[in-house]
């Protein structure tokens, strides 16, 4: 009795997390502009979608430039933790607190903060995409450090200096010991890179050209205006959206259950 | 002649100039905006009409209390749902936790505008609610935040205490409020620092929710529609204060709550 009581209550909460999602799924197929008034089956939303350049401009625009973003950051934050963990404790400290502060401070602040200084300081023109690609690193490369770092306390360091003996160039040794030692951070680094630059609403409205949008400051706008055919399609492009997340989180639910089964080592309980 | 040798220290320079342009040199730049007027001359001008200008005294408190009913609510729901899910083995309890986390990967502006559509469908006209449709709208774009560093601590929780608790003849009502929710008190706080901020700054949800009245972050937007640079920084700098100011109270945390917003991958 009690357990059912228990497990109702997460129903009760899913339910208030997928109902809207679901419900939107759903009229996304069919004609209906609002909702409640259920008319024929239809992909017109879909095709729309897929064949407005505007919208498709505006998608693709945000998945290059999240995947670009997280590139760089990967890069960046990847070299910055690798460098700071062999650095002085000093070094180390001022790193750490410097990457600390993007990640507690309101997106707002940082967006307004980097719009100042790229924009209004140093003049440099948004149609560039200089301040947008530049404010979307300083989003996420934080959070890159943040996967790296674990990664290399637990790492074998005798490894390194036994390449060094045998003959490795330091950038070798970095190259073929440390980076296969770090890689499952960096790649949950870039992929959180990825998920936080999509989901970004703030650094992009602040530095993003005036003619380019992203998902979220498109969606924004777009409840704004009162134009039906495009809400509708938002309705399909967030089930599409829903769709890709469900078959992300399966293959990578797959991959890691493959993974773990062939090296019973080194397994990731998410907070160490 | 020595020749230049690559060391894995160097590896840092990028990183640590480029935090230096863009995380430091913005913050310092935020500070003179805020403390000099239009032509550059310095002024407390700016500090000064954040406390006696009604408007802004007026939108403080109204963020304040809908980040303080945010974070209640959504404390109120994720506490037994994180709960549950701690208690439910070490098989279901991450797939369960999985069905939680995935809706955070739609971006949220999709995900309100779904919620939106449904609240329209209940209450007809949004703007008749807008503080409960607010706060309706950001509890469901925050919950997972609040279940997730809950749900990490309660996993940890050491059952060995609870059953000494129980041997020792405490009721289940006070193995919960003395031996549960103290130890629980990690997770409380992470979750408590990553809905707060964000309710008190995220005033996209609030304007697609259809609320004309502002919250802290909201104040800068409308400063940067004007090109008040002036006024716009001394919000920002006033709200990363209050932001500092909390993560070091709440101490330490924030390493955590970075893992936390990380830590589904």
């Amino acid at each position: 009795m009690k357990k059912i009581l228990s497990y109702s209550w997460l129903a009760v909460v899913a339910l208030f997390m997928y109902i809207p999602v679901l419900i939107l799924a759903f009229y996304s197929f069919t004609d209906s502009t609002t909702i409640g008034a259920v008319r024929g089956f239809s992909l017109h939303n879909y095709v729309t979608l897929f064949t407005t350049e505007e919208l498709r401009n505006m998608i693709v625009g945000t998945v290059l430039l999240a995947v670009g973003a997280a590139v760089i950051s990967s890069v960046l934050g990847t070299a910055g933790a690798v460098g700071a963990f062999y650095s002085r404790t000093l070094t180390r400290r001022m790193v750490e607190t410097a990457n600390q502060i993007p990640v507690v401070n309101a997106d707002v602040v940082t967006a307004f903060s980097i719009c100042i200084l790229l924009i209004v300081v140093l003049g440099i023109e948004k149609n560039t995409f200089i301040p947008l690609v530049i404010g979307h690193v300083v989003l996420c490369t934080p959070f890159v450090y943040l996967a790296v770092m674990p990664k290399l306390k637990q790492m074998d360091n005798g490894l390194y200096e036994a390449a060094l003996d045998l003959g490795a160039t330091p950038f070798q040794a970095l190259y073929k010991i440390v980076i296969p030692q770090i890689i499952p951070g960096i790649i949950s680094g870039f992929m959180l890179s990825v998920t936080l630059s999509l989901d970004d609403y703030f650094i992009s409205t602040y530095t993003k050209p005036a003619t380019f949008d992203t998902i979220s400051t498109y969606v924004v706008n777009a409840t704004r205006g009162a134009q039906t055919e495009i809400k509708t399609a938002l309705w399909a492009l967030s089930t599409v959206i829903f769709a890709v997340v469900i078959l992300a989180v399966v293959i990578m639910n797959v991959v890691s259950a493959k993974t773990e089964k062939k090296q019973e080592v080194g397994t990731y309980d998410g907070r160490e | 002649m020595k020749r230049f040798r690559f060391s894995r220290k160097q590896l840092c320079i990028p990183y640590a100039l480029f935090l230096v342009c863009f995380v430091i040199l913005p913050l310092a730049v935020i500070v003179y905006y805020a403390f000099t007027d239009g032509s550059g001359r310095f002024t407390l001008a700016n500090f000064l009409s954040f406390f006696t200008n009604g408007n802004t005294i007026g939108t403080l408190c109204y963020s304040a209390v809908i980040a303080v009913a945010v974070t209640a609510v959504c404390l109120l729901i994720a506490y037994p749902a994180a709960y549950v899910l701690a208690r439910s083995g070490l098989k279901r309890g991450p797939v369960l936790l999985m069905l939680f986390i995935l809706p955070m990967w739609i971006n949220f502006t999709l995900r309100i505008t779904a919620l939106k559509e449904i609240l329209t469908v209940i209450e007809g006209n949004l703007s008749l609610h807008p503080f409960l449709n607010t706060v309706i709208g950001m509890t469901y774009d925050y919950l997972p935040f609040m279940i997730l560093p809950l749900y990490t601590t309660l996993l940890q929780l050491d059952q060995n205490l609870l059953e000494a608790a129980r041997d020792l003849g405490a009721g289940p009502a006070s193995v919960f409020s003395r031996v549960t929710l103290p130890l629980s008190m990690p997770g409380i706080v992470s979750g408590i620092t990553m809905t707060f901020l964000p309710a008190m700054t995220n005033y996209v949800i609030l304007d697609m929710m259809y609320n004309s009245t502002y919250i802290m972050g909201s104040l800068i937007g409308s400063y940067f529609n004007i090109y008040d640079w002036n006024n716009g920084s001394m919000i920002s700098l006033i709200l990363f204060a209050v932001i500092c100011i909390v993560s070091i109270v709440t101490g330490g945390g924030d390493q955590e709550d970075a893992k936390n917003r990380g830590a589904v991958l």
